[in-house]
């Protein structure tokens, strides 16, 4: 059985390297000084969705994105590592989204990729810490979901069992085709780049990007050509799209710098390390 | 996010010679594949850019999965269990890694599967691994024999075996025996014709063989009875799919732990003839080991820079008497020394890579069509060139390796000698560079005769030419001068036609050519980009005199007489 796969992935600032000018003075995240990646948990939902594209011949996997022309390199990272397909979702009228209006985007998106079986992405992205996005497209399209899966174990006659990551432990749960399935981080990492796609694709560009470049798409190469869809060309509605659709708003914004008030020297006997052990677990900063 | 590629801009400045116009040129033939393949490049700089893409991914994996993996591999280890190997974990996962990636038969054409790459770019990716993990470098790196099917094999044999290996499946050269290490023409695993079968059969021991539980296996093997000498020996492709042939045991060595050293046992093995019979040793393990030494050459440089990068990081990072103990010149002084030795080898490798990369690429088109007279001299030319400096840039290479290796660990002092740091893993993995693929005696044998029929100083004298920077010129005069009394030596020892004092000699006159060699490669390499290089010209050019001078001292006051002193054997003990 063959498989339509959508990975839902996001470009983020790396957060994870962040330096002295990762904000601004009026507390939002200076994107320009951080290094735009692939988001994590994308790369770890990427890499179920290839495997079962490895494991039911004949299956494909489209990547989705919504963002700036710039995140069109998300997708060309996943078509490097596999995929067979990207879409850039990017209108000024999606620019300033929560996670209500970015799901509504994606949403008519994939309602627009029409035929889909599986919708994976990942748990969350490292900039928002949300978590949200992927069960509201499941909410938007009326589709089961399952959260926090660590791996698909198989997908066959219309059924999905996954292994998801709980409190303590796994379960093993099983769900309906077509469905939605988030990605934590603790699944397997994602496969590297291959070396012949990476030269089958490394020109693939959008046409806002080969216009910016003033380069053609070369003919009879028609894989070098990335969609790129407008609120329009999905039948979106403005007034749920970006800043429109986002009843979030930023209140104010803190920079917390944590400061030891408190010290405590341990000794390095074995009931020492046990008692701070207990301590530690007991205050839940382990654990 | 460790890169090894994007770390190094060294590695960048090699690949963009200008000998890479005509590499790509042959090895692409008008880039013909690029409407049949998606992955085929349509011009020139359109090739350059996909090795380095390829490159930068190669760099990733490396930094991010097998150089993380090493020390774990350098401790796990393979087992060996009821006659087959399993590898360490890290090494699978790295092996994996390669594979998803593509990286396997990289140098291989389209055809099969491969990715069609000039060496000068496979070799690059074998420094970049060898820099991560020494070890796995052998086991990726084997893929090389790919190249003795591909030049020797029949296309039957191409289309089954080639394709395998470019979509991962790994292999082995079993040339050792107990009895037959640097002597090859002793080879004694015995291949007879199964006429019932009509298939030969392989049956013995072969011992030392790298990744020896391998998937597709290349033997040497006798298959004249009656003979004992090279000339009775062909070369035979083993299928493990078929059988019969285990894994007795695997050794326990010093370094390159990852990497299963085998000895196998044959039993009434299913093989086939690669090529013709009898030419086993004398045409296809000579054509393979030189690719094989082209590969240990990488390997050495890639370790001499994890030397230099373990050694420099923490002599910037260790502090005593109130300062960074980088900054005391008898430090300081060995990291140049490190740094100079490292680009002086590196600068060797690619310049015998590009040699290699012309006239192989030449001999491939010679099976299409006739070359022309040009292209016929320019094969010749640089065969002979790539015959000449691959025994310069193993041996000398390997001998850098290992004394930035020592370096490492002094400048590390006492915690370089615990279990703690990376030096002593590289340390280890460094000492069979000079050793294996011919040892650094048995590259003086192979560059001697570079030495006495002067190609050595034509290829200096042709240097000399070049242009170099006009800050360097002064630099260049000193290399001239090194090379005034490299030819005089030569003339010295050729002159006395004495062989004993020439073998003597042979070591010392070898380095003096090689040094030169690597000083105007240098040179080249510092009026490009003297960012990069000046200060290892510099440094190297100044090291290289003194080697020269204390060379040319040893030749010339070497008197007939004094041959005694060095013959052994003859000086036993007098007590009765």
């Amino acid at each position: 059985m063959s498989l339509k796969i959508v990975v839902l992935a996001k470009q983020v600032p790396d957060t994870r390297n962040v330096g002295k000018d990762a904000m601004k003075e009026d507390g939002t995240v200076n994107r320009a000084a951080l290094p735009a990646i692939f988001n994590p948990e994308d790369l770890n939902a990427l890499e179920q969705a290839l495997r079962l594209k490895d494991r039911y011949p004949g299956s494909t996997v489209t990547l989705l994105t919504m963002g700036p022309a710039r995140a069109a390199e998300v997708l060309r990272e996943g078509l490097f590592r596999g995929a067979d397909a990207g879409y850039l979702l990017t209108d000024r009228a999606f620019a300033g989204a929560d996670t209500l209006a970015t799901s509504y985007a994606l949403a008519t998106a994939i309602r627009k990729i029409k035929d889909y079986d599986l919708i994976i992405g990942g748990r969350q992205a490292i900039d928002g810490d949300t978590a949200q996005v992927g069960p509201q497209v499941a909410e938007k399209l009326g589709l089961t979901q399952i959260t926090y899966a660590e791996e698909i174990l198989d997908a066959a006659d219309g059924r999905i069992r996954v292994k998801r990551r709980i409190d303590g432990g796994v379960e093993v749960v099983e769900g309906p085709l077509p469905i939605v399935v988030t990605v934590n981080g603790s699944a397997a990492p994602c496969r590297p780049r291959n070396a012949k796609l990476l030269m089958k694709y490394k020109r693939a560009m959008t046409p806002s990007e080969r216009k910016e470049n003033g380069v053609e798409c070369p003919e009879g190469r028609p894989w070098l050509q990335i969609a790129e869809w407008s609120v329009a060309d999905v039948e979106g509605d403005v007034q749920q799209c970006g800043l429109n659709g986002s009843p979030t708003k930023v209140k104010s914004i803190e920079n917390i710098v944590f400061q030891a008030k408190e010290s405590k020297t341990l000794g390095s006997s074995d009931e020492e390390i046990d008692g701070l052990m207990a301590e530690l677990i007991a205050n839940h900063t382990i654990g | 996010m460790a890169n090894f590629y994007q770390d190094t801009p060294e590695l960048r400045h090699h690949l963009n010679h200008p000998l890479m116009k005509r590499i790509v040129e042959l090895k692409e033939r008008d880039f013909r594949d690029k409407d049949e393949y998606d992955y085929a490049p349509a011009d020139f700089s359109d090739a350059m850019d996909s090795y380095e893409k390829v490159l930068d991914v190669v760099g990733e994996i490396v930094g991010e999965t097998i150089a993380p993996n090493a020390e774990e591999v350098d401790h796990e280890g393979p087992v060996c269990q009821n006659g087959r190997v399993t590898y360490a974990k890290g090494t699978q996962e790295n092996l994996d890694t390669c594979r998803k990636a593509g990286l396997m038969g990289m140098a291989m054409p389209r055809r099969y599967g491969g990715l069609n790459f000039p060496i000068v770019p496979y070799i690059m990716a074998a420094d970049i691994v060898s820099r991560g993990d020494a070890g796995f470098e052998n086991l990726w790196g084997l893929q090389d024999c790919a190249e003795t099917l591909y030049e020797f094999g029949n296309e039957d044999q191409k289309q089954r075996f080639i394709t395998r290996v470019c979509n991962g499946e790994t292999m082995s050269m079993d040339l050792t025996e107990p009895d037959a290490g640097s002597d090859l023409q002793s080879v004694m695993l015995k291949a007879t014709y199964d006429e019932k079968e009509q298939c030969w059969r392989l049956n013995g021991v072969k011992r030392f063989i790298t990744n020896g539980d391998s998937d597709i296996h290349l033997v040497l093997a006798r298959s004249e009875e009656g003979t004992r000498d090279g000339r009775g020996l062909s070369m035979f492709i083993y299928d493990k799919r078929n059988g019969g042939v285990d894994v007795r045991r695997i050794e326990n060595k010093m370094g390159i732990k990852g990497s299963p050293t085998c000895e196998l046992v044959y039993k009434n093995a299913k093989a086939e003839l690669c090529g013709e019979r009898k030419l086993g040793l004398i045409k296809y393990v000579m054509a393979l080991m030189n690719g094989a030494r082209l590969g240990i050459a990488a390997q050495s440089v890639g370790l001499s820079q994890a030397a230099y990068n373990e050694a420099l990081a923490y002599a910037q990072d260790r502090k005593q008497f109130g300062k960074a103990i980088v900054e005391f010149p008898a430090v300081s002084e060995m990291l140049s020394l490190m740094k100079a030795k490292l680009e002086a080898s590196r600068s060797l490798l690619y310049q015998t890579a590009r040699y290699v990369d012309i006239y192989k690429a030449l001999d491939d088109i010679a099976k299409e069509r006739k070359l022309t007279p040009e292209e016929r001299k320019e094969q010749k030319t640089f065969a002979k060139l790539a015959d000449a400096f691959t025994p310069l840039a193993k041996g000398i290479g390997s001998e850098f390796a290992n004394q930035n290796a020592y370096d490492c660990i002094q400048i590390h002092g006492g915690s370089g000698f615990m279990k703690d740091y990376t030096c002593e893993r590289i340390y280890r993995d460094s000492r069979i560079t000079s050793i294996y693929e011919g040892t650094t005696q048995l590259q003086t044998v192979a560059a001697i005769r570079y030495v006495t029929n002067g190609s050595y100083l034509a290829c200096i004298r042709d240097f000399e030419q070049q242009a170099v920077a006009p800050e360097l010129e002064d630099l260049k005069g000193r290399v001239k001068d090194m090379a005034d009394r490299y030819a005089a030596a030569v003339t010295k020892v050729t002159e006395a036609k004495n062989q004993e004092m020439h073998d003597l000699v042979a070591r010392r006159l070898t380095e003096m050519a090689g040094y030169i060699i690597m000083c105007h490669l240098l040179l080249q390499d510092a009026s490009k980009d003297p960012g990069l290089f000046n200060k290892s010209a510099q440094v190297f050019t100044r090291f290289a005199e003194a080697e020269v001078d204390k060379h040319s001292l040893f030749v010339f006051r070497l008197q007939e007489a004094d041959l005694a002193y060095y013959r052994s054997g003859e000086t036993k003990g007098t007590e009765e």
